[in-house]
């Protein structure tokens, strides 16, 4: 059923990470990705690799579904292999045709493959153990000192939660438009991409015209139940930091630490 | 104590051309009067296109009357200053499930209205727990809205309105999506509301039967209130109902006909059980 499916990849279970404050998994995630570009030797890539090897293990959530998400930068993975082995100038090993592989060709493609998995990897940890709207919260929540900018942070977020709350409404009703086009003889399927492109026309329009609709009449039902935008209101599941958000900044901040130290002194 | 007084509330639709010129004029409400009490259970009836939806905007102050002046709980609803208050004490849900909720989880959607009047977290919650309580939806606030059925959604969407502690529900034609279970639970939620929390309840509708338990019924038609009364004196009035095209219940439409073959029943009967007494059976 199109009403079943999970926006982003959150990954149901207990855990410590599951429970952890929003801030401090999008904070931890970009204090990790900063840090996997900050010292270049074999202890750094190890500790990185154990922090996260212990996040993994305490999140709960299988393997598996952190690979899953490698798979869609397979290609880039493998791109950036082949170009930092073949055109990083310096010691020839192995020489074919115009093509050599250098020592420090081999360095560099491992190295680049390894931030890049980890990168991923680290990154997937997040969105499989938040749902889509503790994120949402945790970023509003997080962007908050931009309102002196006069940024709309609430607005941004308020449209977020609502865009994933119609996603499925709206997939369902494409597949309602769909299936009336079909009975009347569209043909979706047939032709090359101009063509098909060409027959989403009659699906489109009506979905747009139907997702207007929608948007008109919550609006209506926003302003009906006191919606006045994010002055004056209150948080019925406001984030508030317990003793394990904390212990996770030390964590997270210790790694980073470790991380340094080992980057000056190895 | 009137909870919504309208007086002369006229409201116009102006169609406009590409330049914005006027083409033509619509009266959707024509010149309604009416004074619904506090604690009353009320019925508007009509066709489509009868004005009766848009009478219910006014009532939360989404639409303003051209001409005359609504009051709501002895708030004008024209006054900007009391527009928050307006709508904090006349609650609307409308007809698309789907359409008006907004939270990702029941419990998270019916929070939204308190959330937005700035109520402390504790009290929200426990608000929350009331309001799905009151419509029978506790066991499913951690369910999301999309896997519920219509007659559910319509009332976690009732929870919503009556978290704001509202003083009178208007409910915009709130059946006319459901199934017939998913209708009867909307409407027994409705009067339970009305029964044991004494909430106003303003249900706009077209079908007959969900009227029978109201204690007054307004007809409207072209923008105007026809008829009005108690469930048993408009059902009297078969024949007049008929010539405005409305569906009188089949029970009400039997005894009548039963009558006019000589049969001696009284009036305006409206459920089974009041028939099989008064042909004593």
């Amino acid at each position: 059923m199109l009403r079943d499916i999970t926006i982003g990849q959150y990954y149901q279970t207990e855990s410590v990470i599951h429970k952890l404050d929003p801030r401090v998994k999008i904070g931890g995630t970009l204090i990790y990705i900063i840090s996997l570009f900050l010292f270049e030797n074999v202890w750094g890539y190890l500790l990185a690799a154990l922090f996260l090897g212990l996040v993994i293990k305490l999140s709960h959530v299988p393997f598996r579904f952190m690979v899953r998400g490698m798979r869609a930068i397979l290609f880039l993975l493998l791109l950036t292999l082949v170009f930092n082995l073949f055109l990083t100038p310096g010691e020839a090993l192995i020489t074919f045709w115009k093509l050599k592989i250098t020592k420090e060709g081999i360095i560099m493609a491992v190295r680049m493959a390894l931030r890049l998995s980890f990168l991923i990897i680290g990154s997937s940890i997040m969105t499989l153990t938040t749902t889509p709207n503790n994120l949402t919260d945790g970023m509003e929540k997080m962007m908050g000192p931009l309102k002196i900018f006069k940024v709309p942070v609430h607005e941004v977020a308020m449209m977020m939660s609502i865009a994933l709350r119609f996603i499925p409404i709206l997939m369902e009703e494409t597949d309602k438009i769909m299936k009336a086009q079909i009975a009347r003889g569209a043909d979706f399927e047939s032709g090359g991409l101009i063509k098909r492109a060409k027959s989403l026309v009659p699906l489109l329009v009506p979905l747009f015209i139907s997702a207007f609709r929608r948007a008109n009449d919550l609006a209506m039902a926003m302003e009906a139940r006191c919606y006045r935008g994010g002055e004056g209101r209150t948080k019925m599941k406001p984030l508030v930091y317990k003793r394990r958000d904390y212990l996770s900044y030390l964590v997270i901040v210790g790694y980073l630490a470790g991380k340094i130290v080992l980057g000056i002194y190895l | 104590m009137s909870i919504i007084k309208a007086k002369d509330v006229t409201f116009e639709y102006i169609r406009r051309d590409e330049e914005g010129n006027v083409e033509g004029i619509t009266t959707a409400v024509d010149k309604v009067s009416l004074d619904i009490k506090q604690g009353d259970f009320i019925a508007i009836l009509g066709h489509n296109g009868s004005g009766k939806s848009t009478l219910a905007k006014h009532m939360n102050a989404i639409l303003y009357p051209t001409e005359g002046t609504l009051w709501v709980d002895g708030k004008d609803t024209k006054d900007e200053k009391e527009l928050w208050n307006i709508r904090q004490s006349a609650g609307m849900v409308f007809q698309n499930p789907d359409n008006q909720i907004i939270g990702q989880v029941v419990e998270e959607d019916v929070g939204f209205g308190p959330e937005n009047m700035g109520i402390p977290t504790k009290e929200i919650w426990e608000r929350v727990t009331e309001s799905l309580k009151a419509v029978d939806m506790y066991e499913y606030r951690k369910h999301s809205p999309n896997k519920l059925s219509g007659g559910q959604k319509q009332r976690v969407s009732i929870a919503g309105v009556l978290a704001m502690h509202p003083k009178c529900i208007i409910l915009d034609e709130p059946t006319a999506m459901l199934d017939p279970d998913g209708r009867k639970d909307v409407i027994r939620a409705a009067r339970a509301l009305n029964d044991v929390e004494k909430v106003t309840i303003i249900l706009i509708t077209h079908y007959m039967e969900e009227t029978i338990y109201a204690d007054r019924i307004f007809v409207m038609e072209e923008g105007s209130v026809v008829m009005e009364g108690t469930p048993r004196e408009i059902f009297s009035r078969v024949e007049e109902l008929k010539k405005r095209r409305l569906d009188v219940p089949q029970v009400t439409l039997l005894a009548h006909e039963l009558k006019k073959r000589g049969m001696d029943l009284p009036d305006g009967i409206l459920t089974k059980e009041e028939l099989i007494e008064a042909l004593g059976l």
